[in-house]
């Protein structure tokens, strides 16, 4: 049988479990777009590229598989650079298409000729351009599965517009060509016996121990066996920023978040712990503080399906390769129960005297907004963020109670990541409602994708923390540069619940505290998408907080709290 | 237990071989990481193995072990990368090839003639006041070479960057890891 370019990307596409595509089309990319419509694969036209790839991003972190990116060359493809880095950082899969100019041209500074790929290399786990139709079908396939397996991340296939439109015998069942391309991208190794017994002999030994489980949790579908291994062995669990939801929130196990702007009583436990075990998290220096202070007193054991993350920042005394899942089952069938109630009677103490905390003045908490979506939505949502303060609080305050249900930019940091994430999220597990937290100046990166929204009706619910302030950076300036607020005031902020109406989403504006709990009951009913502007306190901090390059228990506690951490 | 701060120890120079598939794009790749992460590139040497579709290089870098730790395992993270080995001076046959441009005018000239001679160079070139001299061997020998050419005005050098092999029966090939 013979195809065009075009038609074996959507057949393969199809093989290979990707059921839907994100994007923009223009010149470079019209010959697929054409048969994207002849075939009816399912595509949602964004408003901006870097809109399509963070809802790649969020439609993979919550349903698993992995969506299409399409976009033309040039613009197009640079447009999605800060998507797919994004998706790099937090190991996101994503399969981004570009088109390309003809290959005769390439090389000529044709009209909207960017040098896709080596744009890409940095920020993708792999790339292809391709030059001759024939390799298509075995690139399609090699992309799909570099994408999904071992360390998930984005790829990009670099598709000129004359291999677009070139005919080849197309084979579906076809082994793909190469040698090296035939076997698996990456073996997942068995876990070492011997670190694993080594494990187990610490864990004996061990008085004080404490789970910090990462993102690889929740990739690896290794939640339940965490659960278990954490709750037999009586061991806290700390969530990582992006490995909420990995360990249930109502846990009393369950420690909250670690390093910056986690929990005091995390923090605390890590500084006092004497054995560590990281499962699937990366040591981010945001978690960590000063490297040369993070728990001082702990055997560190880490657990990671990337050889390159073991030893990366901090010294490792038990490194395990392996799939985090392979190592929990392991662990559950050989670890020994050991009382140590004088250690979780610490823990249990340090969750009562050094809660999560803000005060009334009669202005609109963002937190108490945080904490009345987790009741109105009955912590059953799914739930994304910005990025700023209202991210920290959100991780803070929300109680996540399963795998997938949080979805938040944490490696990159990218504002305007939230309301396309949310839609993404959506649309990945339609049966979840999907409350958006987001911050003014986050949500104003990208609200152009309400657009999207309302096409498609995608019933996402918004709430802007609207504090008129880039706030995470004005509370640095605040801290550390003695109140110099060097822009990051927003004398004038839009009225998000007009701009709403005017893309035709219902638009919220709240003022008073007493409308936060009606309005969010009254977003739950509507079946759309929803803005709701929150005017929230201008100047409120996050705490606790530990010092950019400080040791965790150097950790602020805020105003709130007289007490001095010792 | 000791954590470790970024900068761990001396700084070490280490060479290693790399098996990658001999694929469009693929040095840019190794080029890109090296200057993503800030590690230095002393030298690197890229050619086509007995395979067609695999290709060798060889990369000299330095930085401390935790740096040189990472470099390895990057590496080895590329798709493309087939295999990475380390390679030890003491086990491995180590060979660059360096051209040097040396000043030569007729009353020196016997003098650069016999330093060649003595190291088992080659002339390749020869005129009126210079001559382009070609020498292989292990850093030792070129670097000895270019210490006693250079009274004599060393003009211009174009060198090779260093290749290896292991030394015995043991060769680098195998899938990737
Ligand atoms: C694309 C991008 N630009 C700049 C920053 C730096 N930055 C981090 S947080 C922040 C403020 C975010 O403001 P907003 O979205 O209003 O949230 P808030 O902190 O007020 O809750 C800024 C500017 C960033 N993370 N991403």
């Amino acid at each position: 049988m013979e195809l065009s370019g075009s038609q074996i990307v959507i057949e393969e596409l199809k093989a290979n479990g990707v059921e839907i595509a994100f994007g923009i089309p223009g010149g470079a990319i019209m010959p697929f777009y054409d048969e994207i419509m002849k075939s009816e694969f399912p595509h949602i036209l964004t408003r901006h590229e870097q809109g399509a790839t963070h809802m790649a991003d969020g439609y993979a972190r919550v349903s698993g598989k992995v969506a299409a990116v399409i976009t033309t060359s040039g613009p197009g493809a640079t447009n999605t650079i800060t998507g797919l880095c994004n998706a790099q950082m937090d190991s996101s899969p994503i399969v981004a298409i570009t088109g390309q100019v003809a290959t005769p041209t390439i090389g000529t500074d044709a009209f909207q000729e960017a040098d896709t790929y080596g744009c890409s290399i940095p920020v993708t786990k792999h790339n292809w351009l391709v030059k001759d139709v024939r390799e298509l079908q075995g690139v399609v396939r090699e992309a799909v599965r570099v994408a999904t397996t071992g360390r998930p991340g984005p790829v990009v296939i670099d598709f000129p517009k004359d291999v677009q439109v070139a005919m080849t015998e197309y084979n579906p069942l076809e082994k793909t060509e190469t040698a090296l391309s035939a076997e698996p991208v990456f073996r997942i190794p068995e876990p070492d016996t011997k670190a694993i017994e080594r494990l187990l002999e610490e864990l004996e030994r061990s008085e004080k121990p404490v789970i910090i489980a990462g993102a690889g949790i929740i990739k690896g579908g290794a939640a339940a066996e965490l659960a278990e291994f954490a709750r037999s062995a009586e061991i806290p669990v700390i969530n990582t920023l992006l490995g909420m939801g990995g360990f249930p929130g109502s846990d009393p196990l369950f420690l909250g978040m670690p390093g910056m702007h986690g929990t005091a009583y995390a923090n605390m436990a890590l500084c006092e712990c004497d054995l560590l075990i990281n499962l699937g998290g990366r040591f981010d220096d945001r978690v960590t503080g000063k490297v040369a202070e993070f728990a001082p007193g702990a055997t560190i054991v880490h657990v990671d399906i990337d050889a390159a993350e073991l030893g990366k920042r901090v010294e490792t005394d038990i490194p395990i390769l392996a799939d985090v899942r392979d190592v929990l089952a392991l662990l559950n069938t050989q670890a020994r129960k050991k009382d140590r109630q004088a250690w979780l009677g610490k823990v249990e103490a340090w969750k009562r005297d050094y809660p999560l905390q803000y005060d009334w003045d009669g202005s609109i908490k963002p937190q108490y907004v945080i904490e009345q979506i987790q009741e109105v939505s009955e912590g059953e949502g799914t739930y994304i963020s910005g990025v700023g303060q209202h991210q920290m609080w959100a991780a803070q305050y929300l109680r996540f109670n399963e795998p997938n249900s949080w979805v938040s930019s944490g490696g990159l940091g990218t504002m305007g990541f939230g309301l396309p994430a949310s839609i993404g999220a959506k649309v990945g597990r339609p049966d979840r409602e999907v409350w958006l937290i987001d911050g003014d100046g986050s949500f104003s990166m990208s609200l152009v994708e309400l657009a999207t929204a309302a096409t498609y009706n995608i019933p996402v619910k918004i709430a802007i923390l609207n504090n008129n302030y880039l706030g995470m950076v004005r509370q640095w300036q605040e801290l550390f540069f003695e109140k110099r607020y060097s822009h990051v005031h927003f004398p004038k902020s839009p009225d998000f619940a007009k701009i709403a109406e005017g893309y035709g989403v219902r638009g919220f504006d709240v003022k008073d505290v007493d409308q936060v709990r009606s309005t969010l009951e009254q977003a739950a009913e509507i079946d759309g998408p929803v803005v709701m502007n929150f005017h929230v306190n201008q100047e409120e901090n996050v705490w606790p907080m530990v010092p950019s390059g400080a040791g965790n228990h150097e950790m602020q506690l805020g105003p709130q709290s007289t007490e001095k951490l010792t | 237990m000791p954590n470790n701060d970024q900068n761990n120890g001396d700084e070490e120079i280490h060479t290693f071989a790399v098996l990658v598939e001999n694929k469009f794009g693929v040095l840019a790749k190794v080029a890109s990481l090296f200057s993503a992460r800030g590690y230095n590139i002393d030298s690197l040497c890229v050619g086509v193995t007995q395979d067609p579709s695999v290709s060798r290089i060889t990369l000299v870098t330095s930085g401390d072990i935790n740096i040189l730790e990472q470099i390895r395992k990057q590496l080895s993270k590329l798709i493309d990368t087939i295999k990475v080995l380390e390679l030890d001076d003491k086990e491995t046959a180590e060979r660059e090839l360096v051209l040097i441009k040396v000043s030569a005018p007729k009353d020196k000239r016997s003098e650069v003639l016999q330093i060649v001679e003595i190291f088992r160079a080659r002339t390749i070139d020869i005129s009126n006041d210079a001559l382009i001299i070609e020498v292989t061997g292990d850093e030792g020998k070129i670097g000895a070479m270019l210490e006693l050419l250079r009274p004599y005005g060393i003009k211009e050098i174009a060198r090779t960057g260093k290749v290896g092999l292991s030394r015995g029966a043991k060769t680098l090939k195998g899938l990737k890891n």
